[in-house]
């Protein structure tokens, strides 16, 4: 246990001095938003409703995949993951220490983005803020778990950059579908109503549902697919 | 002790390891010798437990428990690639290895092993800065920080200049005189190989040759060795 926050700690350290994973995942984010920005905002008019959870989602998305790409890649460089796997630490460790990172990366991408994002399109919520904090916590833990799992499945293919995503994002779909239904009803639903209220708690309920099996899924399958 | 027990490892449809059996007694030390691409790395790979072999097995045996974990923080490992972290302080890295080995009184220990290899007047800047040798200074460092018992040294000679090759050549000697026990590779025969017990010869993946050797081979070693690997 304490490992894995070292191995969390470390990967922190090393991303304060340099700040390029952070720096390139929050200006991607920033992209964006801005993007979204100029293409929806006319002046006068807000945010059609329908498009708040899709841009959410795609900001938390690529920037999350861009996160992914360094997960594992640092450490080929002196091939400290040879060093990592020679050391008295599981993979399992060296799994979640990576996903603690990762989910840590991407919450600091939300935790910049969303105030922007409120402040860049005017928002205004039905629901209270606090309903979307557990959507982007499942969201987030979901997306790290898998991701870096995936990551360390393609740590040796050639083609680390394509192959991640191809897999990744059929099986995110679950995730995604139950991220955005959730988000547009903290927006938009009245929360007065208790169907609407019925269906966010289903929506979240799928996405934990789709943590716990695929954090169970990696952790039984680290062992045989991390690999120096 | 160390006993590998009808190693193979297959990389796709490539064998790298054909069905190699060893022991390694408490204290030895043995120097793997081989051509390029003969397995050499990957053998010492599946013995210090970073690669699984695809049938076989290996056995450690310490004083102590014989939990994986236990097992593991008897094992140092030396190759040419440094496991270092560029952005992290020398003394970083090492704080951060000794976390994971569970090193007790670590700062103290890395003081001690910091000075040993002549770095704690730099060890407060960040890898990246440091020249070849320095890196390969603290990577020794970083071997011995939790006081292994069974050493593997990959072509550790590798990127040194005279004075790093002695002052490397001299460590080993101190190693051997504690008791530890040495598996090494190298391809310099004048370095290390006239301390070895024992001398194993792989080739193309399967081991050729494993006996020890007297003092009058030693003297036409390279002779000896052309013989084993040309015989294939
Ligand atoms: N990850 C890998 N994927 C595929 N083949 C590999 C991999 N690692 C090693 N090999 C192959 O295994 C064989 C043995 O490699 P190894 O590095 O163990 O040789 P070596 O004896 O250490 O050689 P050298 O003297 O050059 O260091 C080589 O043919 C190499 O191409
Ligand atoms: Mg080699």
């Amino acid at each position: 246990m304490r490992k894995i926050f070292w191995i969390i700690w470390k990967d922190l350290a090393i991303e304060l001095r340099s700040r390029e994973v952070t720096g390139a995942m929050v200006l991607f984010a920033l992209m964006v938003l801005v993007i979204f920005a100029f293409s929806f905002l006319r002046p006068g008019e807000k945010l059609p409703p329908e498009m708040i959870p899709g841009v959410i989602w795609v900001t938390v998305a690529f920037a999350g995949m861009l996160g992914l790409n360094h997960a594992f890649l640092p450490e080929k460089q002196n091939d400290t993951l040879t060093g990592l796997i020679l050391a008295p630490v599981s993979k399992s460790a060296i799994y979640l220490g990576k996903v603690g990172t990762h989910f840590l990366f991407l919450l600091l991408v939300e935790i910049i983005a969303l105030p922007l994002f409120f402040i860049f399109f005017n928002i205004q919520m039905q629901g209270s803020v606090l309903y979307l904090v557990p959507v982007l916590f499942f969201g987030t833990a979901g997306f790290s778990g898998l991701g870096v799992f995936l990551s360390a499945l393609s740590v040796h293919t050639k083609s680390n950059e394509l192959l991640l995503p191809v897999i990744l994002f059929p099986l995110l779909i679950p995730l995604l579908l139950g991220g955005v239904k959730a988000t547009g009803i903290v927006f938009n639903a009245s929360w007065a109503d208790p169907v609407w209220v019925g269906a966010y708690w289903s929506w979240l309920r799928l996405m934990a549902v789709f943590d716990i099996i695929f954090f169970t899924l990696s952790l039984v399958l680290i062992d045989y697919v991390l690999e120096v | 002790m160390i006993r590998g027990e009808n190693i193979s490892l297959k990389l796709g449809e490539k064998t790298i390891l054909r069905d190699i059996s060893l022991v390694v007694d408490p204290g030895e030390f043995v120097v793997l010798l081989g051509p390029n691409g003969a397995g050499k790395s990957t053998l010492l790979k599946v013995l210090a437990l970073i690669l699984k072999p695809t049938s076989g097995r290996v056995i450690h045996k310490y004083q102590g428990s014989d939990r994986e974990e236990d097992i593991k923080r008897k094992i140092g490992f030396l190759s040419h690639r440094s496991f270092l972290y560029e952005r992290l302080t020398a003394w970083e890295n090492l704080e951060f290895y000794g976390k994971l080995y569970q090193v007790a009184d670590l700062t103290r220990r890395a003081e001690e092993i910091l000075e040993q290899v002549g770095l704690s007047y730099y060890c407060h800047d960040p890898v990246y800065t440091y020249s070849r040798g320095m890196v390969q200074r603290l990577s020794l460092a970083r071997l011995l920080l939790h006081n292994p018992e069974m050493l593997f040294l990959d072509e550790p000679f590798t990127g040194l200049d005279q004075k790093g090759g002695e002052i490397l050549t001299e460590t080993i000697k101190v190693l051997h005189e504690q008791g530890k026990t040495m598996l090494m590779v190298t391809h310099y025969f004048d370095r290390g190989v006239d301390l070895a017990g024992r001398i194993l010869v792989l080739n193309k993946g399967s081991k050729v040759f494993d006996g020890k050797l007297t003092s009058s081979d030693l003297r036409d070693i390279q002779e000896f060795y052309r013989a084993q690997v040309e015989t294939e």
